[in-house]
């Protein structure tokens, strides 16, 4: 369902991505781990168009995506549902406006109709009555949720998660791990998640790719994973301060006399 | 002295490229802003942000500013007995380049800056791209409805300046320098004709859509957070006040030479 291939893409001198290969088949929940700054958001967002790879192919559903033009991107945007890091909830309006802001942008629905399946995608993040609450006055998981809310109104068969268990209590996160398991099994969405929190992975993902240096170094089963003996896979998912990935760099330890 | 080349070429190929993103985002705005789906309803809430928002600090300097010319006519034209024209003067000065030019120096410090600051922080936390992701394009959504609430507004509040600020000039006038109530009415009306008031509503289109674009694009092109956001809102006022001045002695010139108004 989604195959990217050779995929690169440099800021400036700096290559972030580096020849990345990834397969995501239909109906699968696959993990990106990795180091912040390896690329994994940046693959989130070539996929969903908002950053063009500089080489590489990416197809979505067999079409190839990297030379599609904005209109023809957009129609496939249109099932493809991005929950973004910090949420990018629209700040000057509320969380029902929010939720509801596909539907009063491209269907032309009554206002009953949005009222009901604003309240039901709140219902399955597990949130009621916060329909007049302003995106300032949530919290970190809140806004999560609330932000995934606002991709599920879109009914999407592919589901990008960009670290969606990070800055929320273990209990947050254990709910929202439930939602997008749940969302596999009775929604068959494909979904990508990008995180660092190993518990996430191992929980949600059929398959667990890692990322290092723009790379793809171990793909496989979250048991694949945890008995991969590749040492910077090792290091990461044991989060381990002294390893290969970190050999390069001078970390704190000894400063402290 | 190599280097100064390299320092002025590079300055010089910024500008341009500056000036090239300023007109594509202005196409893209003029091109959605005529292609449907209409949504007139943000645009009125933009209309409404800087008109009814503008209006009061507007009113205040025209009215001041009609004041102040007055004073400083008096100051030579009682010297030839002629302080009998400073209406004239007052009612065309305005009209023609102070209302103008300062109604949207005002609106650029208000609304630009809040344009630049409001826009970069959706950039900076990621709402533009959610608008992106969301099939909605930014320009659409968030320039196009600024662009036309400015277009639309920045002329109406001229409008008013123009009649504030010749109430300033008549408070000087009949008042301090004892002309007539009717005598500076009839010497306003004398003086002005209706190109002066066109023209001097036509030079607030594109002051208000140098705002707009300005204001957007400074928001759009924000990198680096907080500070990134403070920056472009001073570099949208600052930059739409060098626009302003610049069009307004571009668009003087060619009505004062090209068409003879």
């Amino acid at each position: 369902m989604i195959e990217i291939l050779n995929l690169y893409k440099a800021f400036g001198t700096q290559m972030v991505l580096n020849n990345l290969n990834l397969a995501v088949r239909r109906g699968e929940t696959k993990a990106v781990i990795g180091r912040s700054g390896v690329g994994k958001s940046v693959l989130l967002k070539n996929i969903v168009g908002l950053i063009k790879p500089d080489s590489g192919s990416i197809k979505i559903n067999g079409v190839e995506v990297t030379n599609l033009n904005e209109k023809a991107y957009d129609k496939l945007r249109m099932e493809i549902g991005m929950v973004f890091q910090g949420g990018a909830l629209f700040d000057s309006m509320n969380v029902g406006e929010n939720v509801a802001f596909v539907l009063d942008e491209f269907m032309n629905l009554d206002k009953k109709t949005v009222r009901d399946r604003v309240a039901d995608a709140l219902a399955l993040v597990g949130l009621k009555d916060v329909q007049h609450m302003m995106p300032s006055q949530l919290s970190g998981g809140m806004k999560k949720r609330v932000s995934l809310a606002r991709v599920l109104c879109m009914e999407p068969q592919i589901i990008l998660y960009d670290e969606p268990t990070s800055e929320v209590d273990p209990i947050t996160a254990a709910a929202i791990n439930h939602l997008i398991i749940e969302l596999r099994d009775k929604l068959k969405v494909t979904s990508i998640v990008v995180t660092h929190d190993m518990n996430s992975a191992y929980q949600v993902a059929d398959s667990i790719a890692m990322f290092y240096r723009g790379q793809v170094i171990a793909d496989g089963t979250p048991q694949d994973i945890r008995n991969s003996t590749h040492p910077v896979v090792q290091q990461f998912i044991h989060g381990q301060a002294d390893g290969p990935i970190t050999e390069d760099e001078s970390l704190i330890f000894g400063h402290i006399k | 002295m190599l280097n100064l080349v390299f320092k002025t070429g590079a300055a010089t190929n910024s500008l341009i490229r500056y000036i090239g993103q300023l007109t594509i985002l202005w196409s893209q705005t003029v091109v959605l802003a005529l292609t449907p789906s209409f949504k007139g309803r943000r645009s009125l809430i933009q209309a409404n942000r800087i008109g009814p928002g503008s209006f009061i600090i507007s009113a205040l300097v025209a009215f001041f500013v009609g004041m102040i010319i007055a004073l400083q006519m008096a100051y030579q034209m009682v010297q030839l007995s002629a302080e009998i024209y400073i209406p004239k003067i007052i009612s065309v000065a305005l009209t023609r380049e102070l209302a103008p030019v300062l109604t949207a120096l005002i609106v650029a410090g208000r609304i630009g800056a809040g344009i630049a600051a409001e826009i970069g922080s959706m950039t900076v936390t990621e709402q533009v791209d959610a608008l992106k992701a969301f099939a909605v394009n930014p320009v659409k959504y968030l320039v196009v409805p600024r662009f036309l609430g400015l277009i639309v507004m920045l002329p109406v509040l001229t409008m008013l300046s123009d009649i504030i600020g010749i109430w300033g000039g008549y408070i000087i006038c009949v008042y301090k320098l004892h002309i007539s109530h009717e005598m500076f009415w009839k010497m306003v009306f004398s003086a002005l004709a209706m190109k002066d008031i066109i023209t001097g509503l036509v030079k607030t289109i594109f002051f208000g859509m140098i705002i707009a674009i300005v204001g957007c694009h400074q928001g759009l092109n924000v990198h680096g957070g907080a500070e990134g956001v403070g920056k472009a809102t001073t570099a949208a006022v600052v930059r739409s006040f060098i626009l302003i001045i610049m069009t307004d002695c571009l668009i003087t010139f060619i009505f004062y030479f090209l068409l003879n108004v």
